[in-house]
C-alpha cells in the first residue's frame, strides 16, 4: 500500500489494473456494459467520460468489486486488498452523527483499529483536504465544498492504490468546483495517486486528466480514448490557454463521436 | 445616529425590527398563551358549575376535584405508582422487544416475510377484546396487564426501528461493503445510528400507547384491592357516584402521559441536537 515516489511519464508506467473483454448485463436482457476494455497504470489520471447510460457508474462498481461481470476479468498486479481502493461519490456520504474525524476512520474502523492508533493517519489525511482544524465538526456545520473534501480525506487516508471518483464535484458550484479541481490535482501531485474520475463534464475532465476514456450509450461501451499531452502542473492559467481549448475540441468532438455512432443523434 | 460617527451604530433597517419584534412575540406567546387558555378554561369550568348550580355527584368544579386529590392523595398515589410501574416496565418491553424484533427483521429477510404479519395482527386487533383471553390463560395478573400493555406499545417501535434500520444510505452501504464491513459493524456503526430518529419517534407514540395499554386492561380485568391502578379506582369511583375522585384520578393519568411524552421529547432533544435535522434549528 506504499504509494510511488514519482509520477513516471505515460508510457513508462507499471500496469495496475487490467479489465478484459467485461461485459454486464443486468436482469438477463439489458446490457450495460459491452466488451470493456482499460488497462489502468501507476500514476494515470483517467476520466470516464460520456453521456448517461454509457455504463460510467458500472464500470466504477465492477472496479470496486461492488458487482462481478457477467463475462471478462478484472485483475488486480498483485491482487486487491481492502485499503487499495478509496470511493468517492457524487454526494459526500458522510455519517452525519458523525464527527470529521470519526468520519475519515471509517475504513481503519472497519478494520478494527481504535480512532486513538490512526489519529495520525487521520490528521494526515485532514491535513491534505486543508480540514485539520474541523476535525471535531459535525457535518452539517460544514458547507457543501468541505462535505466532499472529508470524504476525499476519507478515501485517501488507507493510503489507497486505487481512488475512484463518482461525478463527485457534479452537485458542487463552478467556483468550488475549479477550486477542488485545482486541490486534487495538487494532491495528485503530493499523492502520486492513481486516480478513475467519473464526469459528464468535458472541461473538467480534460482539465484533470492525462487520459480520458470516451463511452457511449446504449449499449454502454469504450468509443475511443483521448490523450490529453498537456503538463502538469495545471494551474487556472491552463483553463484560458489556447492549449486548453484545443483540447476540449478534441475531447468534444470525441464525444459527439460516441453519441452518434449508430447514427444515434444527441439531442443536446 | 450620524454616520459622520468614528464607530457607526449598528444599522438595522425597518423590516429587521418588524422580524425581531415578531420572533420576540412569539417566544412569549409560546408559553404563555397555552397557559392562558388552559386558566381560562378552568375558569369557565368553575364558572358553568356554579351559574348552573350543577350538583357535584354530575359535575364538579375544579376547587373540588383539587380538594379531592389531596383527600385522597394516599389512596390515589398508590394507584398511580402502580399504573405509572405497569407503563413504564411495558414500555421498557416494548422497547426491547420492538427493537429486537427490528434487529432481526433486517438480518433476515425470510424472518420478516414470516413474523411480520403476526406483528400486524397483534396490532390491528383492539387491545380490549384480546384482554379478557389472556387473563384467563395468564393467572398472574401483574403479567397479564404488562402483556396487554406490551401488545399495543411494541408496534410502534416495531414499525419505525425496521424502517430507520433499511433507511441507510445506499453510498454508505456501498461503502461499508467495499472496506469488508461484517453484518455486525454494519449494524453498529451504519443501521443503528441510522434507525436512531425513526426509533425515537416510535418511543414518543409508544410512551403513550403503553399508557392507555395499561389503563385499558386494568379495566378489562377489572379486578380490585391491594395493588389496583388508577383504571380501576376510577371504575369504583364511579360505581359510587364519586366523580370528584374520577376526575382526580384523571388528572393523574393525563399528567402521567404528559411525563412522559415530555421525557420521551427531551431523550430525543438530548441524543439527536448534535447532528439530527429535526432537531436544527434554522435562521430565518
Amino acid at each position: 500500500m506504499t504509494l510511488p515516489t514519482s509520477i513516471l511519464p505515460m508510457g513508462q508506467r507499471e500496469k495496475l489494473l487490467d479489465m478484459s473483454n467485461v461485459d454486464k448485463v443486468f436482469n438477463g436482457n439489458v446490457l450495460a456494459l459491452k466488451d470493456m476494455n482499460l488497462t489502468v497504470n501507476q500514476g494515470d489520471f483517467i476520466s470516464l467520460l460520456g453521456p448517461s447510460g454509457c455504463g460510467k457508474s458500472t464500470a466504477l462498481r465492477l472496479i470496486s468489486a461492488l458487482m462481478r461481470p457477467t463475462s471478462g476479468q478484472i485483475t488486480w498486479e498483485g491482487g486487491m486488498n481492502s485499503g487499495d481502493l478509496g470511493v468517492v461519490f457524487q454526494e459526500p456520504t458522510l455519517m452525519p452523527w458523525a464527527t470529521v474525524e470519526q468520519n475519515v476512520w471509517l475504513p481503519f474502523r472497519l478494520r478494527g483499529k481504535s480512532l486513538r492508533a490512526v489519529q495520525d493517519e487521520i490528521m494526515w489525511a485532514l491535513n491534505m483536504v486543508g480540514l485539520e482544524k474541523f476535525q471535531r465538526s459535525y457535518p452539517r456545520e460544514l458547507s457543501g465544498g468541505m462535505k466532499m473534501r472529508v470524504s476525499i480525506a476519507r478515501a485517501l487516508v488507507t493510503e489507497p492504490r486505487l481512488i475512484l471518483m463518482d461525478e463527485p464535484f457534479a452537485a458542487l458550484d463552478e467556483i468550488t468546483r475549479h477550486k477542488l479541481n485545482n486541490d486534487l490535482l495538487e494532491l495528485r501531485k503530493k499523492l502520486k495517486c492513481t486516480v478513475i474520475f467519473v464526469t459528464h463534464s468535458v472541461f473538467e475532465s480534460v482539465f484533470l486528466s492525462d487520459r480520458i476514456v470516451v463511452m457511449a450509450a446504449r449499449p454502454g461501451r469504450v468509443s475511443s480514448e483521448v490523450t490529453v499531452d498537456a503538463p502538469y502542473p495545471r494551474t487556472d492559467e491552463f483553463r484560458t490557454s489556447a492549449e486548453y481549448a484545443e483540447l476540449c475540441r478534441k475531447a468534444s468532438d470525441a464525444l459527439h463521436g460516441a453519441m452518434n455512432e449508430h447514427g444515434e443523434r444527441a439531442s443536446a | 445616529m450620524s454616520a459622520t460617527d468614528m464607530n457607526i451604530a449598528p444599522v438595522v433597517d425597518e423590516e429587521e425590527l418588524r422580524y425581531a419584534r415578531a420572533q420576540k412575540r412569539e417566544k412569549i406567546g409560546k408559553w404563555v398563551l397555552p397557559v392562558l387558555v388552559i386558566a381560562l378554561a378552568i375558569f369557565l369550568w368553575d364558572r358553568v358549575v356554579v351559574w348552573n348550580e350543577i350538583p357535584h355527584y354530575i359535575l364538579p368544579g375544579p376547587g373540588l376535584v383539587i380538594k379531592t386529590l389531596f383527600q385522597d392523595w394516599g389512596m390515589l398515589s398508590s394507584a398511580l405508582l402502580v399504573t405509572v410501574k405497569i407503563t413504564l416496565a411495558a414500555l421498557a418491553v416494548a422497547v426491547i422487544g420492538g427493537v429486537g424484533l427490528a434487529i432481526l427483521f433486517t438480518q433476515s429477510r425470510y424472518f420478516e416475510m414470516s413474523f411480520y404479519p403476526f406483528a400486524v395482527i397483534l396490532q390491528v386487533t383492539p387491545v380490549v377484546s384480546i384482554a379478557p383471553l389472556i387473563f384467563i390463560y395468564v393467572d398472574n395478573r401483574l403479567a397479564g396487564l404488562l402483556l396487554c400493555a406490551w401488545i399495543v406499545a411494541f408496534f410502534p417501535i416495531l414499525s419505525n426501528t425496521t424502517l430507520g434500520l433499511n433507511s441507510t444510505d445506499h453510498n454508505l452501504r456501498d461503502l461499508y461493503k467495499i472496506y469488508g464491513a461484517t453484518r455486525r459493524q454494519r449494524l453498529r456503526y451504519l443501521q443503528l445510528p441510522t434507525a436512531l430518529p425513526y426509533f425515537l419517534g416510535g418511543l414518543r407514540i409508544a410512551g403513550g400507547l403503553s399508557l392507555i395499554g395499561a389503563v385499558v386492561a386494568e379495566y378489562v380485568a377489572g379486578t380490585g384491592g391491594i395493588g389496583s391502578g388508577l383504571a380501576f379506582r376510577i371504575l369504583e369511583a364511579g360505581y359510587r357516584l364519586n366523580i370528584p375522585r374520577m376526575f382526580a384520578a384523571l388528572i393523574l393519568i393525563a399528567a402521567t402521559g404528559v411525563v412522559i411524552f415530555t421525557a420521551a421529547s427531551l431523550l430525543s432533544h438530548l441524543l439527536l441536537h448534535k447532528w439530527h435535522e429535526s432537531a436544527i434549528k434554522r435562521e430565518n
